[in-house]
C-alpha cells in the first residue's frame, strides 16, 4: 500500500466509507423520523401516457442491471471459474445480457428523463435532493452503458472483475484494493465515483421507495383490521416534526 | 358469530337540494391543503350524470371493487395480487387528473400589481400543478342541475345499462342529487388493494383509514375503490380519503357533512353485523341478490341473544344501547327504505340511501295523475319504468323490486300523514306496504321530524380500552421504558390520544376476527405488521 497517494486514499477509501456510513445512518434516521415522507412520489396522476412505457421499462431494466452487478461485482471471478465457466463465456454473457439491460434502461431513462424535464406537471414535483439523486443516477447509468456496450460489446473488453470488483468487495471486507481501482480506466472510475455518490444521497431522496417493495402483499390477508391503542409521545426533540410538512413547497 | 359494530350513514335523497354545504364544510375541515385541491371526501353529484371523477361507476373501465372468478371465489376486479405488483410501475386503472379536474387558484396579486389603466384588472386561473395559466374542462360540480346533460349525461353508466329509446324522455324531467362520501365498506376493496398494508378498517367502529406513515404511494387503493373515494395527494405522494370525521365520531359527534347538512337528510347510527358472514355475502353468486345478502349480515340489536353475545364479545353496553336506537338500522333493516349504493361492486358499502320519491311524483303529475292520490302514485311507481329502473341500477344492481317497495313505503307515509292532517280517512294503510301502524309512525318521525339527537346516535369511543391495550403493548416494548428508566413511557405531554391507531398485538387466547373464507387468507387480523 506504500504507493497509494493521499488523494487515492481519500477518494477510494475514505469517501466511499463515508458514503456507506451516510447510507446506513441516513436510512435509520429517515425511517425513524420521516415515515410520512417515505413514498414512491408517483406522478402517474399528473401524466400517464409516457409513464406507461418509461416506468416499467426503466424499472425492469434496472432489475436486470442490478442482477448483472451482483454477478459481476459481488461474485468473485474464481467462483465462476470454479463452476467451469470460462472467462470468454462470462464476458460474452456480460456483454450480451448487459447490453440488453442497457437498451431497456436507456429507453426507459430517456422517456422518464424527457418526462421529468419537459412535462411541467412532473417537473414541478421534483425536489432539489431528487434532482441531485436523479442527475447522479443518470451519470451512473450513462457510464455503465458506455462500459457495457462501448467497452464490453464493441470494444476490446475490460476485465473489471480483476480490478473494480476487488476494490468494491474489499470495501466490505475491510481492506479495499486501492491499487486496483486507481489504475482502472477513467470510465470505470467515474462510474464507481458516481455510484457511491448516489449511495450517499439515497436515504435523503425518493430512492428510499426501493426498500419498500411490497412483496409481503402476496401473503397478506386481504382486509386489514387495526385496533385502538393509546398514542405514544413524539420522538424527543422533534415535537412531532416530519421530514417534509404538508403545505411546504417541495 | 363474530359481532362487530359499524358507524353507518343513511342519506334521504328526497331532501337533498344540491346546495353543496356538506362538500364545502368537508373541504374546509379536511382538504383545504396544497395537494388536495381536487380532493372531495364529500361531493354532491347531479343524477343522471357522469359523476366525479367522470364515469367512475363504469367498472369495466376502472376495474374497481370485487368480482367472482370462474370458481365463484371473491377476487379483486383488477386481477391477482401478483398482477398488481407487476404493474406497480404503471397502474393501468388509475384515473389521471383530467378525470377529476386540474386544480387551480387565481393570480389575485394581479389585482394589486396591475399597472394603472382604464379597465379594472381581472384575475386569471393558475394551475396548482404547474403555476401556469389554464382553462377548466371538467370538475366536481361541472354538471350541476343537469348542466350539459344533453351532451354528456347519456354516458352515465346507469343510463347506458338501460334502453336507448327511454333516455331523452326521462332526462328532461327526472333529476336528483346524490351526495357521496366514502362507503366505509364491510369488505373494502381499497384495503385489499393496498400493497403496503397501510389501509385498514378499525375494529371498533368500522371506519376505513389510510395510515399516512405506512402509505408508500403505490396508488392501488385509488383504482381499487369502485366509488373512487380514495384520492392521491399530489404534493405528499400519499393516499387520502374520507375519515368519517373520526375525531368527531369518537367524541360522539356527527360528521361535519352531517352536522352542516341544510336539509337534515343525513342519519348516523351503529349497525351490528356478523363479521363471519361478510365474505359469503360478498360472494353471493347473483349480483341482484347482494342487497338482500348484505341485509343478512346485519344483526338485530333488539334481539336478546345478539345483545348477550355482543356483550360477551366485549362490545360496550352503551354502544349496544346506541345500536338499539340507531336510525340507520331502522331505515335500512326495520323499515327497508334505505338501499346501498352499487351493491354489485361487492364491497358491502355502509352508506345507504333512501331513494328519492319526489322525482317520481313529479313524473306522476306530468303524466296527468294527481300526485296527492296515493293510488295514482302507487300506479306510477309500478308503471313508470324509467326512474325506477335507473334507481335500481344505482341501488340494487338493477333489481327493481326493493326500489319499488321502498318508494311505496315513502308514498304510504306521505298519504297517511296527509290524510291525518286533513282529517280524512287514508286511502292506503301501512299494512298495504308491509308495515305496522307503529312502524309507519316511526318512519314518519324519522324521515320528517327527527331531531338532532335522533338523527345522530353516535356513542363516544371507549378510550379506556386503548389504555388497556397499551399496557399489553408495553410488555414487549422498549426496554428503556421501565420505571425510572430513561425512555419516554407514561402519558406523555398531551396524554393519550384516542385518535391514533396501531396494529393490534394479539393475545394468544383471543379468537381471530374471522378466520373462515374460501381461500384461507381473507379477513384475518394482522399480527404485528410490516416492518
Amino acid at each position: 500500500m506504500s504507493d497509494v497517494t493521499g488523494f487515492q486514499l481519500l477518494w477510494w477509501v475514505i469517501l466511499p466509507y463515508l458514503a456507506l456510513a451516510t447510507f446506513v445512518i441516513g436510512h435509520v434516521w429517515r425511517y425513524r423520523y420521516d415515515q410520512f415522507g417515505w413514498t414512491s412520489r408517483s406522478t402517474q396522476l399528473q401524466e400517464k401516457r409516457l409513464l406507461k412505457w418509461g416506468g416499467p421499462i426503466f424499472h425492469y431494466g434496472t432489475f436486470a442491471a442490478i442482477a448483472g452487478h451482483v454477478i459481476g461485482i459481488l461474485i468473485p471471478a474464481r467462483w465462476t471459474a470454479a463452476l467451469g465457466i470460462p472467462e470468454t463465456a462470462y464476458r460474452w454473457f456480460s456483454a450480451g445480457a448487459g447490453t440488453l439491460a442497457a437498451v431497456l434502461i436507456i429507453v426507459g431513462v430517456g422517456v422518464l428523463a424527457g418526462r421529468r424535464l419537459f412535462v411541467a406537471r412532473v417537473r414541478a414535483t421534483t425536489s432539489p435532493v431528487d434532482w441531485v439523486a436523479l442527475v447522479l443516477l443518470a451519470v451512473v447509468i450513462v457510464m455503465g452503458i458506455a462500459e457495457t456496450v462501448g467497452v464490453g460489446l464493441l470494444g476490446h473488453g475490460y476485465d473489471y472483475r480483476q480490478s473494480v470488483s476487488l476494490w468494491f468487495r474489499g470495501l466490505f471486507a475491510g481492506h479495499p484494493d486501492v491499487h486496483a481501482i486507481a489504475h482502472a480506466p477513467f470510465l470505470y472510475q467515474l462510474h464507481a465515483t458516481a455510484a457511491w455518490a448516489v449511495i450517499a444521497v439515497w436515504p435523503f431522496s425518493r430512492l428510499v421507495h426501493a426498500w419498500s417493495a411490497p412483496v409481503w402483499y402476496l401473503w397478506r390477508p386481504f382486509v386489514v383490521y387495526r385496533s385502538r391503542v393509546a398514542a405514544r409521545p413524539n420522538e424527543p426533540g422533534t415535537s412531532g416534526r416530519r421530514w417534509r410538512k404538508i403545505g411546504v413547497h417541495y | 358469530m363474530r359481532i362487530m359494530a359499524q358507524v353507518c350513514m343513511v342519506m334521504n335523497l328526497d331532501k337533498c337540494i344540491g346546495c353543496h354545504t356538506c362538500s364545502v364544510t368537508c373541504k374546509q375541515t379536511w382538504t383545504n391543503r396544497p395537494g388536495t385541491e381536487y380532493v372531495y371526501f364529500n361531493n354532491v353529484e347531479t343524477k343522471p350524470g357522469l359523476g366525479y371523477p367522470a364515469r367512475y361507476e363504469d367498472q369495466e373501465q376502472w376495474k374497481g371493487g370485487w368480482r367472482l372468478d370462474r370458481k365463484g371465489r371473491l377476487t379483486l376486479k383488477s386481477g391477482s395480487r401478483a398482477r398488481r405488483l407487476l404493474s406497480i410501475f404503471y397502474n393501468p386503472n388509475l384515473p389521471t387528473i383530467e378525470d377529476y379536474h386540474e386544480p387551480f387558484s387565481y393570480d389575485y396579486a394581479h389585482l394589486i400589481t396591475a399597472p394603472a389603466g382604464t379597465n379594472a384588472p381581472s384575475v386569471s386561473m393558475r394551475s396548482a400543478l404547474t403555476g401556469r395559466e389554464m382553462n377548466p374542462t371538467w370538475g366536481a360540480n361541472w354538471e350541476d342541475d343537469l348542466a350539459g346533460a344533453p351532451a354528456r349525461a347519456l354516458d352515465d353508466p346507469n343510463i347506458v345499462a338501460m334502453q336507448e329509446k327511454v333516455k331523452l324522455d326521462f332526462e328532461s324531467v327526472f333529476m336528483f342529487y346524490l351526495p357521496r362520501i366514502c362507503e366505509h365498506c364491510l369488505n373494502p376493496s381499497c384495503v385489499a388493494s393496498c400493497p403496503s398494508g397501510a389501509m385498514y378498517k378499525r375494529e371498533e367502529d368500522g371506519i376505513v383509514l389510510v395510515d399516512q406513515d405506512g402509505c408508500r404511494g403505490w396508488r392501488f387503493c385509488v383504482s381499487g375503490c369502485p366509488y373512487k373515494k380514495v384520492y392521491f395527494n399530489h404534493r405528499t405522494g400519499k393516499a387520502e380519503k374520507c375519515t368519517l370525521c373520526f375525531p368527531r365520531i369518537e367524541a360522539g359527534l356527527p360528521t361535519i357533512c352531517s352536522e352542516s347538512c341544510v336539509g337534515r337528510l343525513r342519519y348516523l347510527g351503529l349497525v351490528l353485523y356478523d363479521a363471519d358472514r361478510v365474505l359469503s355475502a360478498a360472494a353471493t353468486p347473483d349480483s341482484t341478490d347482494l342487497y338482500e345478502a348484505q341485509l343478512g349480515v346485519f344483526l338485530d340489536p333488539a334481539d336478546p341473544e345478539v345483545v348477550a353475545e355482543a356483550e360477551r364479545q366485549g362490545i360496550p353496553h352503551d354502544w349496544l344501547v346506541a345500536a338499539r336506537r340507531s336510525p340507520a338500522y331502522a331505515l335500512i333493516a326495520r323499515h327497508r327504505v334505505a338501499l346501498p349504493l352499487h351493491p354489485e361492486y361487492r364491497t358491502l358499502p355502509m352508506v345507504w340511501y333512501v331513494p328519492p320519491l319526489s322525482p317520481v311524483t313529479d313524473v306522476t303529475a306530468a303524466a296527468g295523475y294527481d300526485e296527492s292520490d296515493p293510488d295514482a302514485v302507487f300506479a306510477a311507481i309500478d308503471a313508470l319504468r324509467i326512474p325506477v329502473e335507473y334507481l335500481a341500477n344505482l341501488f340494487t344492481a338493477g333489481k327493481v323490486g326493493p326500489v319499488r317497495d321502498a318508494l311505496r313505503r315513502l308514498a304510504m307515509v306521505r298519504a297517511v300523514m296527509r290524510a291525518h292532517q286533513l282529517g280524512q280517512h287514508p286511502a292506503v294503510e301501512p299494512a298495504d306496504v308491509g308495515l305496522s301502524d307503529d312502524d309507519a309512525d316511526d318512519l314518519f318521525r324519522l324521515l320528517a321530524i327527527a331531531r338532532y339527537e335522533d338523527r345522530y346516535v353516535v356513542p363516544p369511543a371507549h378510550a379506556e380500552n386503548a389504555g388497556r391495550l397499551l399496557a399489553q403493548h408495553d410488555l414487549s416494548g422498549c426496554s428503556l421504558e421501565t420505571e425510572g428508566g430513561p425512555g419516554m413511557g407514561g402519558d406523555g405531554p398531551s396524554g393519550y390520544d384516542a385518535g391514533v391507531f396501531h396494529l393490534t398485538r394479539r393475545d394468544a387466547d383471543e379468537p381471530a376476527v374471522t378466520g373462515r373464507d374460501q381461500r384461507g387468507r381473507l379477513h384475518l387480523r394482522v399480527d404485528g405488521g410490516p416492518a
